[in-house]
């Protein structure tokens, strides 16, 4: 019949040397810029309400940092004209903060991005289970699902929300130009409009990345098993 | 390994499944040895535990009661870590469906273990390429799983199941989704590379062609072993229902 050999993994056994299981960084990028590129469609839906959510934000906040601008020049029309654009200064005042208003609609649109991130991503979760399964029956350690998951997130929440605050920050420039005339993008402090743009960002990111912790857990708890039955 | 040639022990194991109010059984307490280095194949009808079975000895699942043994380690014992190293290192998982990981190449399914395994870009590729030519693929390396036939999809399988030079080869239903003449194909090159390679190739199966390249048949009825055959008792028993006929 067949003749006993040893097999070759029998000798690595002895030696717990050898006994690594790992996941490059390099390669967890490389695996999860191809997962995106693959599911291109399902990344940019999952990516779409994020990028809404920024913009808006990146909208009001740029919008402010005009009317800053506006205000610091100390001319009584152009006071005017920010009062007439619908924000509430009193007399004294010398800036325009958020207002609380401004600051619920703008908590409560990226709770709704939020909440519609994590939703996609358990629906990219629940279409991934057979590819998560077969690369835990491969050796994968449910780390390297969650890392590959927040990866992905990242990279989307990356793209997502600079898309988003270059769409936000441009509406508002071109806004108060036709509002205010030139003499807006002359008076606006760029480090400011920079800084919204950067916070936008900053926040976009850290949205996308909340929302895909549950989901991702959820994928790399997950046993084989469960994994590979779902097939009917 | 003197003492012992079992490359897998399975020592009275039950598995009961609840199905919401009820119980399932599917295995109903199975006893087994399996020689390193033989083919064995697993038979029984559909819903006869062959699969449960298949994933209690893969470490893929964990028994109600009872106990399996890799090269006579409690696999129960073994931590997530060391049961991740069992399925990357030691065994090599086939499954029905193929399983082929979508979003990658042919080459880059069957590099992925050795980069879990710790193995260099370079050494993997080359090793890769190599086990693609061994399964008769050699020129189909950069191709999509979609963009291969099922009979191929098995073929990369097969070859991924390979790289890391498993000690065991598990098989669930390998032709299950493929035609007449490639599930002999497929036949034919597990039991050459179990030959070849000496690897222990257990696989559960219902396809009565896996019958002739068996060193032995353990057959499965209700979640017990019905009986155990080796190879000799198998070609009397055969050749009994061939004169029968
Ligand atoms: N996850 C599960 N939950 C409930 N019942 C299951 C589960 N897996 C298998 N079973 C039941 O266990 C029995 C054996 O199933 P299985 O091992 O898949 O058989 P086979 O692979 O031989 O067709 C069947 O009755 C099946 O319905
Ligand atoms: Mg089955």
């Amino acid at each position: 019949m067949v003749d006993q050999h040893i097999p070759l993994s029998g000798k690595e056994d002895t030696t717990s040397v050898n006994r690594q299981i790992v996941l490059p960084f390099a390669k967890s990028v490389e695996i999860s810029l191809k997962s995106i590129k693959v599911r291109f469609f399902r990344s940019l839906i999952t990516t779409m309400s994020l990028v809404l959510a920024v913009s808006f934000l990146g909208f009001v906040r740029v919008s402010n940092d005009v009317a800053n601008g506006l205000l610091a020049t100390q001319d009584r029309q152009l006071r005017q004209a920010v009062i007439r654009a619908g924000y509430d200064i009193g007399p004294t005042d010398t800036n325009v903060g958020a207002s609380p208003k401004q600051r619920w609609i703008i908590i409560l649109s990226l709770m709704v991005c939020v909440v519609g991130i994590v939703n996609a991503q358990l629906m990219a979760v629940t279409e991934r289970f057979r590819e998560i399964g077969t690369m835990k029956c491969l050796g994968a350690l449910d780390r390297f699902i969650l890392r590959l998951f927040i990866l992905e997130a990242g990279m989307q929440g990356l793209v997502g929300a600079g898309a988003g605050a270059l769409a936000g920050a441009l509406f508002a420039l071109i806004g108060a130009l036709l509002r205010y005339g030139p003499v807006s993008l002359a008076e606006v402090s760029w480090v400011a409009v920079m800084g919204s743009f950067a916070i936008a960002i900053a926040v976009g990111c850290i949205l996308s990345l909340i929302g895909v912790l549950y989901p991702a857990v959820v994928a790399a708890r997950m046993q084989p098993v469960e994994a590979m039955r779902v097939e009917q | 390994m003197a003492e012992s040639s079992n490359i897998v022990r399975v020592t009275d194991v039950y598995k009961t499944f609840q199905l919401g109010k009820v119980e399932v059984q599917a295995l109903k307490g199975v006893n087994l040895e399996i020689l390193r280095g033989n083919y064995i194949s697993i038979m029984g009808p559909s819903g006869s535990g062959k699969s449960t079975l298949f994933n209690m000895i893969g470490g893929l699942d964990k028994p109600s009661s009872g106990k399996v043994f890799i090269d006579e380690v409690d696999i129960a014992q073994l931590d997530a870590y060391e049961l991740a190293w069992l399925r990357c290192r030691k065994i090599g998982y086939i499954f029905q469906t193929f399983n082929i990981i979508q979003v990658m190449t042919a080459l880059e399914n069957i590099t992925l273990p050795m980069v879990f395994a710790g193995m260099n870009n370079d050494a993997a590729t080359e090793k890769g390429l190599q086990l693609l030519e061994l399964v008769g693929l050699g020129d189909r390396y950069s191709h999509k799983p979609f963009e291969l036939s099922g009979g191929q999809q098995q073929r990369v399988a097969i070859a991924r199941a390979l790289a890391n030079d498993p000690a065991i080869i598990l098989a669930d239903e390998p032709t299950g989704n493929l035609d007449l003449t490639t599930g002999e194909e497929i036949i034919a090159l597990l039991k050459r590379l179990s030959q070849e390679r000496n690897v222990t190739v257990i696989s559960a199966t219902h396809d009565f062609k896996m019958l002739n390249v068996s060193d032995q048949v353990v057959w499965i009825r209700d979640g017990t072993v019905d009986k155990i055959e080796d190879r000799e008792e198998l070609s009397i028993s055969i050749g009994k229902i061939d004169t029968r006929h």
